[in-house]
């Protein structure tokens, strides 16, 4: 035990003596927290939209002053000729062209179907798909209105209709801040479990102190604690200050503890930190300590849940996220956040995940050789 | 009398390298005990084997009575070793590698420090200093305390004095002896083969192979020729004389001189004439006593 806590005392004095590590782990889940949180959003702002109104009658201004007067469009140019909107888009001054031909408010006003032609950009396929189902939304609305206009009142009453209320549970306002920030939370104490101890551990080896611990009676599994220990306290004190950061520049909502957050970030850290060791042990040198390292990390966090949602992904995708230590910690981290998950909620995933760590970490004690 | 270490045909290939071949030797306690071979000979890696930080292919060996395989664990608490490379934390302050040292092995700096005293208080007055920061003299007490520290019964130092100036060197060789007092056996590897003579025992290593070993007296005087010593200012243009000389049987560059062997074992009447010939005219020719440096250069051609 004395052991243990000289090797963790030993690598605080060797962190904080770092000048750049020392002042890195504070100063990276601030920086991290201010850019990547605002910065990561799919909500659609401004979209680029360029007019083709071959009508010009009041319903097609009718039509267009909806689209402008809503926050999610901006008309960016109109024209008559469908070759010069095309270019607009081909030149990605535009990602939407709205084409309402001759005879639109003609054919409302004598009842007939009139027709529209909307052509996205579906270069990014999921903004497309955004766009579309706004532009949709604006144009059925625009289309109840006059219908309303063109009924008159008493046969309203009777005209069947179904209204639908929407209510979005846990995240009101579907505010994207607030479902991005758990999940960037996870991304920060990842790197700092995957890179600090891993390239710790395979600095000894390069500069050869690890030679002259090996022949002192430390145990491998002391050696292995002393290096993640430190690095564990790291990662949840950077969890903590990324917290603070969410709750006083974000006005971030907590509505589970505190504590059964740290508790998941505690398991996770161990599996991390386990598998980053685990991999030091067969790295030579930081460069390929690197390369193997940053590999795993981004398959495990961009196959986490963080951007796309975990059940939409294929089964492959879904067997292999059992073994994927940032999946869990995402899905806890968004639960206890914004759901408030009490322990018996996020149970199965904090068994999987101590599961996990158990595993990694003894193939890091086991793998790890005392000999040259 | 009790022995430290006793191996029996030790072997250790890396790949199609064979880096020991067959070694087998004995080292008596409170000795110090030389492996003395150039670069590439296997010395790292016999340090390596003994200190039980590589198996031997095959063989065996036992080091303070206990087997490597089975006994490590035991025999790590016992040996003090020294890497070749320097290998304490330079970001660690001299003391806190002291202390670092002393707690792994389950000591305090306090329980053990007589014997080191000698040594660490050369380096004392900048405890607080970072061991990156030491000069190459002061490293090596650093790193020699460190690995005294724990009172090792057997001390293993790879290439000790390997980038250390000449008067740092002696120093070292004089702490050593002071050392071997305390009943710590030293084992200690160098290419440097006028550091052989410090040895109680040495043993020559070539190629993976133990040449010869020996006390570094009876070493030289198994030397088997009469060996001359010839200087000359045109040192080049007597070495090519002396080798094309017939009746020479080795010539190798010594020093200022040039150390040869003839056939005959006798100094032919012809030489003198044969370097003036050659355009060699100030040739001070004498008998010399043999180094251990002439001896292992005539072991590598047997």
């Amino acid at each position: 035990m004395r052991t243990i806590i000289y090797l963790i005392r030993k690598e605080f004095i060797q962190i904080f003596r770092n000048k750049f590590i020392s002042k890195a782990i504070f100063a990276v889940p601030i920086v991290q927290m201010l850019i990547l949180v605002p910065a990561i959003t799919f909500e659609l702002k401004n979209a680029n939209v360029v007019i083709i109104d071959k009508d010009l009658t009041p319903e097609s201004r009718g039509l267009i002053s909806k689209l402008a007067g809503s926050t999610f469009f901006r008309i960016s140019g109109t024209t008559f000729s469908v070759k010069e909107a095309e270019n607009m888009m081909l030149h990605n001054k535009c990602g939407i062209i709205l084409h309402i031909p001759v005879e639109f408010g003609k054919n409302i006003g004598s009842g007939k179907p009139a027709r529209l032609q909307a052509s996205i950009d579906a270069i990014n396929s999921s903004s497309a798909q955004l766009s579309w189902a706004y532009i949709n939304g604006i144009i059925r609305d625009y289309n109840t209105e006059i219908s309303i206009e063109n009924i008159n009142t008493t046969q309203i009453s009777s005209f069947p209709m179904i209204d639908i209320t929407n209510r979005y549970w846990y995240n009101e306002e579907l505010n994207y801040k607030f479902y991005m920030l758990p999940g960037i939370l996870v991304i920060l104490v990842t790197a700092i479990g995957f890179l600090l101890a891993g390239l710790n551990m395979v600095r000894e080896k390069e500069i050869g102190t690890i030679e002259q611990i090996n022949v002192t009676p430390v145990r491998k599994h002391q050696f292995i604690i002393g290096k993640m220990v430190p690095f564990l306290i790291i990662g949840l004190i950077d969890l903590g200050i990324g917290l603070l950061i969410g709750w006083l520049a974000f006005s971030i909502p907590f509505e589970g503890s505190i504590l059964l957050m740290f508790l998941g970030a505690t398991i996770f850290l161990i599996a991390v930190l386990g598998l980053a060791l685990f991999i030091s042990t067969f790295s030579g040198s930081q460069q390929q300590y690197m390369f193997v390292a940053f590999f795993c990390m981004i398959i495990f966090i961009l196959m986490s849940g963080i951007f796309t949602p975990y059940e939409s992904m294929p089964q492959w995708a879904q067997d292999f996220n059992m073994i994927n230590p940032v999946a869990y910690l995402m899905r806890i981290n968004r639960m206890v956040m914004l759901k408030g998950s009490s322990i018996s909620d996020i149970s199965a995933e904090l068994i999987s995940l101590s599961v996990i760590a158990v595993s990694f970490t003894s193939l890091a004690v086991r793998r790890y050789r005392k000999t040259a | 009398m009790q022995k430290v270490i006793e191996t029996s045909g030790i072997c250790k290939k890396f790949g199609t390298t064979t880096a020991l071949d067959n070694i087998s030797f004995s080292v008596n306690e409170s000795e110090v005990f030389g492996f003395i071979g150039p670069d590439g000979a296997g010395k790292t890696t016999l340090m390596r084997v003994i200190t039980t930080l590589l198996l031997p292919d095959s063989g065996e060996i036992e080091v303070l009575g206990k087997n490597c395989r089975t006994g490590y664990k035991e025999l790590r608490k016992e040996i003090g070793y020294m890497p070749g490379r320097f290998s304490l934390y330079q970001d660690l302050s001299v003391e806190e590698n002291l202390e670092f040292y002393a707690t792994v092995f389950g000591t305090t700096v306090k329980e053990n420090y007589h014997l080191i005293s000698d040594i660490y208080s050369h380096i004392e007055p900048f405890r607080k200093r970072l061991a990156g920061q030491l000069s190459g003299g002061m490293k090596q007490k650093l790193a020699l305390s460190c690995a005294l520290i724990h009172k090792p019964k057997l001390l293993v130092l790879d290439e000790p004095t390997t980038g250390v100036d000449a008067v740092s060197r002696s120093e070292f060789w004089d702490m050593l002896g002071k050392l071997r007092k305390n009943n710590i056996t030293i084992l200690v590897s160098t290419p440097y083969m006028d550091e052989a003579m410090r040895c109680d025992r040495v043993a020559l290593i070539q190629n993976g192979k133990i040449l010869a070993i020996n006390t570094p007296q009876s070493i030289k005087n198994d030397f088997s020729s009469k060996l001359f010593s010839i200087k000359s200012r045109e040192k080049y243009k007597l070495i090519l004389a002396l080798r094309s000389f017939s009746e020479t049987n080795t010539s190798y560059p010594f020093g200022e001189n040039v150390h040869v062997t003839f056939k005959d074992n006798i100094l032919p009447p012809s030489l003198k004439g044969y370097l003036t010939d050659y355009g060699v005219d100030d040739a001070v020719i004498s008998e010399s006593e043999a180094g251990i440096e002439d001896r292992f250069l005539e072991l590598m051609q047997t």
